[in-house]
């Protein structure tokens, strides 16, 4: 047994609004740049429907994932070491800039410079960000069919749909729709890793999270095809690939990921998991694919079983991350609820990203048909007659096998009876409880961890120096200091004082480029950061220069 | 032998490859950043898929080419016994099925560089010199092949006489130019282009031919690297590298992002 420690993430499908303010505030943070202009780390994808990129999940064209050999071995579906040096001229798998979308922005400077009497109405037309000619019509975006708009046209395109016959097809369009944010899964098993001929792709034994180191990616864009779900990008300014970090930053800081801490319906959970290096490999090869649930989940370790606890201390994991693992929300949804799933396990890649299947469709199919859709006894047999969304979101979360996610929707739908007994100032009913094998004092406390649960409760991060706060603590000194609490006040921990860094570091070329850009440009502001300024000493570039003397204003 | 003469075949071979050499040293300390292929393949696919993989390949072959004829004494492969009628016809034959993989390539990728808008707005001015560079000894090369080799007179020109010994000469620091002169002018003029590349070689994207990832056919497929010696998951394994972030230099920070 190799114990190591993994940075895990769970979003509770239910609560999404899809308001995609997660992919908005990544965007800003990460991906606001030329070259990453079409690439969203987290998106929101309304479902079912195509996704982003279009018809990601079909393997059969993308080959991304791993694949099982004859003799039980993994290899990556888009062939193995020397396959990839002889397709390394042209990869034949690389999803071209249509199948994202062509990015484009706006001509806001014609609304401010139309002259101020003109009889045209003035306009912001749509530019493209790679051409930079203006574009007539829009055709596709990286949420064309978002709320199902425009599904007529392409729903039957979605590879999950496809495995399923022509009846579920037709009556799903009609009855069900969700959203499903993604990021990066951070993998256990990561293709895009295995499928890096330069070694610049690696993951990190800490805590998990894969990363591309930017100085030795050469471009091959090789991990862009082999990720199954489609979230490594190639920066086409640059020549490098990029990908989602887990915000590791502000995660070695103690502070949860953006996109976690901007999410409106604050669905996403992030905590520790421990698992066993060794098993990985041979939990990944399983041969049935339905088995790679129950496999993947055999490979996490319980953190509170002695022997686990002795043999990661012996492996080098920190005292405070094994704490954390025992405080970690994912475990208790993964292994103690059993209500959170992995996102296509047949990828064999082993996702680190899980999610709580939504019941939503089932509740609101029941109360439209005038019925009570708190009521466990009609929830539950609803649950067993509509095979619909439940084999879609087989479909997404346990290939296939509608077991494990019948058992996750039981449990919130006895959750939902169960807790409106006891709002209603009843004692909770045990037999509700039962019925899904639960008792009543563990279905309470997962109503807490899914319904209530506080900012620390749901992101339970371990920072990188343990004496530093983390969680709430530490974004409340960032908060009191940015206000200007006056001497005294503990001194903030921010995400670039944590780092040692009070100014963002910035290459050689950057630095001469913002010089030429502030010479050539004198009356364009800086950049200030905010969140680091305490409010008192002078920062220079918040405010344009004062006007010069004898002007006239 | 004229000072020109001096100037083209000693000097200036020295300052290229010394250009070459110091180049890449000072561009691999200085910017690995900006070392990679910067594919365009999310630009556009099609040709791309044909013409690479028949540039590369026919270029690859040309370098082995050149390689056979101009490193190895012909007294070598005379030794072995392989006699210059045999080994005209072979050379005359894979180099010119070289340089016609190579020339279809070079065309396919010249025409998406050029002429596909979003290729096009992508290509900055290095890409532009690197091409210009890049074409004219390759054109210059079949041209020499052509003229001599297969249309000229019974037996072509026998290179391994003349060039071969030179280049080997400012190989080994010997340089000896006198028959240089004498070498049919298509010849020379590939040549001169050819050290023209060389001397940009380290200043262009072309760096990407000097890392080819020889070590990924016997890489474990998981890579894993540590943060901090002190945190990290003991023991060291083969395929885990730890990352020194104590002597990080330029753009070492932004590892990751
Ligand atoms: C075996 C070593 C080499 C490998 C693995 C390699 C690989 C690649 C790759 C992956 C690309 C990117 C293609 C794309 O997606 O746009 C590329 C582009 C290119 N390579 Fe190589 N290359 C090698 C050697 C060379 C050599 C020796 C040359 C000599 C001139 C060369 C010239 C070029 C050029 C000109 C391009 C640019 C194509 C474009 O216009 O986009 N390569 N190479
Ligand atoms: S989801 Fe992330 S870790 Fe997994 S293969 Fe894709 S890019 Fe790699
Ligand atoms: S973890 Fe950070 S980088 Fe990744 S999707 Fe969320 S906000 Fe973006
Ligand atoms: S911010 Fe939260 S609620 Fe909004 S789309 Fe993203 S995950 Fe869903």
């Amino acid at each position: 047994m190799k114990v190591m420690a993994q940075i895990a993430m769970v979003m509770n499908l239910d609560k999404c609004i899809g308001c995609h303010t997660c992919s908005v505030t990544c965007k800003q943070a990460w991906t606001n740049r030329t070259g990453a202009e079409y690439m969203w780390f987290n998106n929101v994808e309304t479902r079912p429907g195509v996704g982003y990129p279009h018809t990601w999940e079909d393997q059969d064209t993308w080959h991304g994932g791993w694949a099982r050999t004859k003799k039980g071995r993994l290899k990556p579906r888009s062939g193995g070491r020397l396959a990839r040096l002889a397709k390394i001229f042209a990869n034949p798998d690389l999803p071209e800039l249509v199948d994202y979308y062509e990015p484009w922005s706006y001509e806001y400077d014609k609304l401010l410079s139309a002259p101020k009497d003109s009889a045209a109405f003035p306009v912001a037309r749509p530019v493209s960000q790679i051409t930079g000619k203006p574009m007539d019509k829009i055709t596709w975006g990286p949420n064309w069919d978002d709320d199902l708009g425009g599904s007529t046209e392409t729903m039957s395109q979605d590879p999950v749909l496809a495995q399923m016959n022509l009846d579920v097809r037709t009556e799903i369009e009609q009855t069900f729709m969700f959203y499903l944010p993604r990021i990066c899964e951070h993998c256990l098993n990561p293709t895009c890793v295995a499928a890096c001929p330069s070694g610049a792709m690696y993951k990190r034994a800490e805590d998990g999270i894969v990363l591309v180191d930017q100085d030795r990616c050469r471009g091959w864009r090789m991990c862009v095809s082999s990720c199954p779900y489609k979230k490594v990008y190639f920066n086409h300014t640059t020549g490098k690939a990029e990908k989602c970090t887990l915000c590791y930053p502000r995660l070695e800081a103690g502070q949860p990921t953006i996109c976690s801490e901007t999410c409106v319906g604050r669905l996403r959970y992030l905590g520790v998991l421990l698992y066993d290096a060794d098993r990985v490999g041979e939990a990944a090869a399983v041969e049935d694919p339905q088995d790679l649930y129950p496999a993947q989940r055999s490979v996490l370790l319980d953190p509170y079983d002695p022997q686990v606890v002795a043999a990661a201390r012996r492996d080098g994991v920190p005292e405070s991350w094994i704490q954390a693992a025992q405080d970690s929300p994912i475990w208790a949804l993964i292994d103690t609820y059993e209500v959170a799933l992995p996102l296509h396990p047949e990828y064999r890649t082993l996702p680190m990203v899980w999610y709580i299947p939504p019941l939503s469709p089932v509740v609101d199919q029941v109360t439209a048909s005038g019925n009570d859709g708190e009521d466990h006894k009609i929830l539950l047999t609803a649950l067993s007659t509509m095979r619909i969304p439940l084999e879609y979101l087989a479909g997404l979360f346990t290939a296939g096998d509608t077991r494990p996610v019948e058992r996750s929707l039981r449990r919130l739908a006895a959750m939902r009876s169960y807790m409106r007994d006891v709002n209603l100032g009843g004692a909770g009913d045990e037999d509700i409880a039962g019925a899904v094998g639960m008792s009543g004092a563990q279905v309470e406390d997962m109503y807490r961890l899914l319904a209530i649960a506080k900012y620390d409760d749901r992101y339970v991060i371990p920072t990188t120096h343990p004496e530093t706060p983390r969680g709430i603590a530490a974004l409340g000194q960032d908060v009191s200091d940015l206000i200007g609490a006056g001497d005294g006040s503990p001194e903030a921990c921010s995400v670039s004082t944590f780092h040692g860094q009070s100014t963002l570091r910035m290459t050689s070329r950057g630095r001469a480029a913002a010089a030429a850009s502030a010479a050539s440009q004198p009356s364009t502001p800086g950049r200030v950061n905010l969140l680091d300024w305490g409010g008192d000493e002078h920062a220079s570039g918040l405010f344009p220069p004062a006007p010069s003397e004898g002007s006239d204003r | 032998m004229s000072a020109l003469d001096t100037l083209l075949w000693v000097a200036f071979p020295y300052a290229s490859l010394t250009l070459l050499v110091a180049g890449l040293v000072w561009r691999w300390r200085s910017d690995q950043f900006g070392w990679t292929t910067r594919s365009s393949q999310l630009h556009e696919k099609a040709i791309l898929r044909l013409a690479s993989p028949l540039f590369h390949v026919g270029f690859l072959m040309v370098i082995a080419g050149h390689f056979l004829g101009l490193i190895i004494p012909k007294t070598w492969t005379d030794a072995v016994g392989f006699r210059e009628q045999a080994y005209h016809v072979l050379a005359t034959s894979a180099g010119s099925l070289a340089a016609l993989l190579t020339v279809v390539g070079l065309v396919g990728l010249l025409w998406r560089r050029f002429i596909t808008q979003s290729v096009r707005l992508a290509t900055t001015r290095r890409d532009k010199v690197m091409y210009v560079l890049l074409t004219l000894p390759i054109l210059l090369g079949t041209w020499a092949t052509l003229s001599t080799q297969l249309f000229g007179q019974p037996g072509g020109y026998d290179y391994r006489e003349t060039i071969s010994p030179w280049l080997r000469s400012i190989l080994t620091f010997t340089p000896q130019a006198e028959a240089m002169p004498t070498v049919p002018l298509a010849f020379r003029l590939h040549i001169i282009a050819g050290f023209l590349l060389f001397a940009i070689w380290p200043f262009t994207r072309l760096v990407h031919a000097v890392t080819i990832p020889v070590q990924y056919p016997t890489r474990p497929y998981i890579v894993y690297r540590a943060r901090q010696a002190s945190v990290s998951a003991a023991p060291t394994r083969r395929g885990w590298a730890p990352v020194d972030t104590t002597t990080a230099h330029e753009g070492a920070g932004s590892r990751g992002a």
